[in-house]
């Protein structure tokens, strides 16, 4: 008896220490990361309507920086700046705005590997990258024949293709045609885009699909290695008040793409080149200054010319998400007005096609029978089920919309095992690795879509809200409310050290190719062409070389040349002058940046730093005088007693 | 003089070589805004930054207070030593091949001399860095000069100075330590011959 009693109390402190760890420490001590400590993990939030993305530290939900990749972004002078303006040019013109939607980590092996995070631009469509060392935008290309880029940048594998597909099909070419022939006119592109080389992103090839909506996307892993799915919404094909028109049909469908099989129809020809324009943006690590390629031409893919290239998988209802499970084994679509969340079997699906279990056929493309592809229904999920990550132990994560939670289940047995409640109406979420072969299943952020009560209130206007909670133990502990940016459509997450190691702390001052660059004090000059004035000047704590520069005139364009010549981290020097009417700089050790400058009036007008550099940074100064149109004034220009005097 | 001695002379003058690869001294700064701290390194013929940039931050730095920049070019003791130290690697191979203890004599004498100076001349460089300030530095403190330690640590405004001699140094000392070894076998040889 009193050896039982011993043993039960041995197993009870066992249980005990081996259930204290993931519930022994508080939600606030979970969040604080002390002084000296760094977050574990990098969450990039896209920016929605703002156009940018958005990064924070897990778990203190910390905002670290915005990196500004479809919106100009005054605070930095992106878009602004002559080498960054390049950046935001389409085939529209320059345009100041994008809706930035979907980021994703590149991978190698279907795991993400932190050298780059792409991200779509929905109302003018385009694809960017952005260089994690650099945490900057350095190529965006512009996608033809779509309107409105929202199944997008879901990478392959080992980063082959980005995808991008239509949200809004139009007709295709574009051509003045009444709206309601719809039907007859309208198509969708699915776009695969080659994205593991720097600078030399393109559209490898589009596919023509019937005037669906597009909406999201995922690609195969593992077994599914070489296909991509894209859900459809508006199979009904309807162009006015779709809430009810697109509603009708039970089931729409996820577009299967085998771009393996796609390959194979490039290479022996089975396609169509069509003639276009589109801006490819791309900013060399040398110059830096970004340029703008136009290319003209991109190749279809005619899914009937193509046999076996694409297939629809029907799917209830009006699906939004669609994501594969980390085995690569199963497909989710969050079947947004449906009343269960469909799973597909991926290996179902291969059988269905090889046995020609086909339920149709819309232009050429054969629809495979529910039945014959379906793994299960998970029943009495939540209401209005739309993203899916996981945490690589099996369990699966589906956002719900209308009933404002997280339902949790194990998507093998089609078991519903816990909800965790969001504030309010969750969207997508995101764990760390979650879309990828390998979760780091720690985190769940779920990001919402309406705030209402959560924070103090700030007018009419509130900032949207996430919540963060812990996944690592039995039970999801609800840790953080975190406020965001703009609105978050989706996130990625990646572990600290991958990162940090390769992040960039100076830009190498020698090794700066920037044309305009002056990497010493003795080598600042002013030249003036014609009406154009080039001020080749430096900054360096605390003092622009030069600070004092006459000779120009009303009617000439000015160019500030700007070169930081610190090469310490964290010194960068700001430049702004009276009535730019751009923006400022704000140049980093060993950047060069240029300010264009158009003066209307005569007089003297200062310049300063506008990022506080050191105990001397008020003093951080100077003037450029602007005479009038046909003056005589020569250029002199200088710092401290050393005047210069062109002739 | 004994096959050891010549042994060892050859070994004094063989470690002195070292010098040419090694740091004789080092100086860190340590201030709230440089975690990592920032280094200046000095060899018998350079001053280097123990960072890339660590050497142009600290001029840098320190033309607030008006302090003249380190320019390596411009300093003669790392032209002058390089030349000292290569005559007394060969002297002591020289003193090693023939054994004569005269010469034995003259080289530790020398060394010895060599050392003192050596360290007498780095103190007053560093006195002059530290008080030979520029009277239109924007940052004046009266009464403060900036003379970094030699040995340790002390405060400089808001940097920690700390100084210590690294593997050059070490191996200078051991060099000149085995020819006094040297020198002392071979007196006591002869007095006991005597």
């Amino acid at each position: 008896m009193k050896a039982r009693a011993k043993l039960a109390l041995f197993t009870a402190v066992a249980a005990g220490l081996v259930f204290m760890p993931s519930q022994a420490q508080s939600p606030a001590e979970k969040v604080y990361v002390p002084h000296g400590k760094y977050d574990e993990f990098y969450a990039f939030l896209s920016g929605g309507f703002d156009g940018q993305v958005n990064v924070y530290g897990l778990p203190s939900g910390r905002h670290l920086k915005t990196i500004p990749v479809f919106s100009a972004y005054p605070m930095n002078g992106y878009g602004y700046s002559e080498e960054t303006k390049a950046m935001l040019m389409t085939s529209h013109g320059w345009i100041p705005w994008g809706d930035s939607h979907h980021p994703e980590l590149s991978q190698t092996n279907g795991v993400p590997d932190g050298r780059w995070l792409f991200i779509n631009e929905n109302n003018t469509p385009r694809v960017a990258r952005i260089d994690l060392r650099t945490f900057e935008t350095v190529e965006i290309l512009e996608i033809p024949f779509s309107g409105g880029n929202h199944a997008s940048t879901f990478v392959t594998p080992n980063t082959e293709y980005i995808t991008a597909a239509t949200r809004f099909s139009v007709p295709v070419p574009q051509k003045d045609v009444p709206i309601a022939e719809y039907k007859k006119y309208f198509k969708g592109t699915l776009t695969f885009v080659r994205a593991d080389k720097p600078g030399k992103m393109d559209i490898a090839f589009q596919i023509l699909v019937p005037g669906y909506d597009y909406d999201l996307a995922h690609c195969g892993k593992g077994p599914s290695f070489g296909w991509c799915f894209f859900t459809s919404y508006n199979t009904e094909q309807a162009h006015t008040l779709l809430e009810i028109n697109a509603s009708m049909k039970d089931k729409d469908y996820i577009a299967a793409v085998n771009w393996k099989r796609a390959e194979e129809c490039i290479r022996d020809g089975k396609y169509k080149e069509v003639k276009t324009k589109y801006a490819h943006n791309y900013r060399p690590e040398d110059t830096r200054i970004a340029r703008t390629e136009w290319k003209t031409k991109v190749k279809w893919i005619i899914p009937k010319e193509c046999p076996g290239v694409i297939y629809y998988l029907p799917t209830p209802k009006s699906p939004h998400g669609v994501d594969v499970t980390p085995d690569g084994k199963y497909i989710i679509g969050g079947g947004k007005l449906a009343t269960v969340i469909p799973i597909h079997s991926f290996e179902k699906m291969i059988n269905a096609i090889k046995n020609k279990q086909f339920a149709g056929e819309v232009d050429g493309i054969p629809i495979l029978k529910y039945d014959a592809i379906t793994h299960c229904e998970l029943p009495n999920p939540c209401l209005g089920p739309l993203h899916t990550e996981f945490d690589g132990k099996g369990r699966a994560y589906t956002s719900c919309f209308i009933s404002s939670d997280v339902v949790i289940y194990d998507y093998k047995a089609c078991k519903v095992l816990d909800r965790v409640p969001t504030y309010y109406s969750v969207g997508h979420l995101m764990i760390p690795g979650g879309d990828s072969a390998k979760p780091w299943g720690k985190y769940l952020l779920p990001m919402n879509k309406i705030t209402k009560d959560l924070f103090l209130p700030t007018g009419p206007e509130l900032p949207h809200a996430a919540q963060l909670y812990d996944i690592s133990g039995s039970k999801p502990q609800f840790l953080l409310d975190m406020t965001e940016l703009g609105e978050p459509h989706y996130a990625q997450g990646i572990p600290a050290e991958i990162l940090m190691e390769k992040s960039l702390k100076i830009f190498e001052l020698e090794e700066n190719k920037h044309p305009y660059a002056t990497k010493a004090e003795e080598e600042t000059k002013v030249v003036r062409k014609g009406n154009e004035v080039h001020i080749y000047m430096t900054a360096i704590r605390s003092h622009f070389t030069p600070d004092n520069i006459e000779g120009v005139k009303v009617g000439d364009t000015v160019y500030f040349h700007v070169t930081n010549i610190e090469q310490d981290w964290d010194i960068p020097h700001g430049f702004a002058i009276l009535g730019a009417r751009t923006a400022n700089l704000l140049i980093m050790p060993g950047e060069t940046l240029t300010l264009k400058w158009e003066p209307k009036e005569p007089g003297v007008y200062p310049f300063y730093c506008t990022d506080f550099c050191s105990a001397l940074h008020q003093e951080m100064q100077g003037y450029i005088r602007v005479s009038p149109k046909g003056s005589n004034v020569p250029i002199k220009y200088g710092t401290g007693d050393e005047m210069h005097v062109v002739k | 003089m004994s096959w050891l001695t010549r042994g060892l002379m050859a070994l004094a003058s063989l470690i002195m070589i070292g010098i040419y690869f090694q740091p004789l001294w080092k100086i860190k700064l340590y201030a709230p805004q440089y975690p990592d701290g920032l280094g200046m390194i000095i060899w018998v013929n350079k001053i280097t930054g123990q960072k890339k940039h660590d050497l142009m931050n600290i001029n840098l730095l320190n033309h607030y207070v008006g302090m003249k920049k380190i320019d390596p070019d411009s300093i003669p003791e790392l032209k002058i030593l390089p030349i000292i130290f290569g005559f007394m690697i060969l002297f002591g191979l020289v003193v090693a091949a023939t054994g004569n203890t005269k010469l034995l004599y003259t080289w530790v004498v020398l060394i010895i001399i060599i050392g003192i100076a050596s360290l007498v001349d780095f103190w007053w460089w560093e006195y002059t860095y530290g008080h030979n300030l520029d009277p239109h530095a924007p940052i004046k403190i009266p009464g403060m000069a900036y003379q970094p330690p030699m040995f340790g640590c002390k405060n400089l405004l808001n940097f920690r100075a700390c100084a210590y001699p690294a593997t050059g140094t070490y191996l200078l000392a051991l060099s000149g330590t085995l020819g006094v070894i040297s020198a002392a076998i071979e007196f006591f040889r002869r007095r006991k011959q005597k």
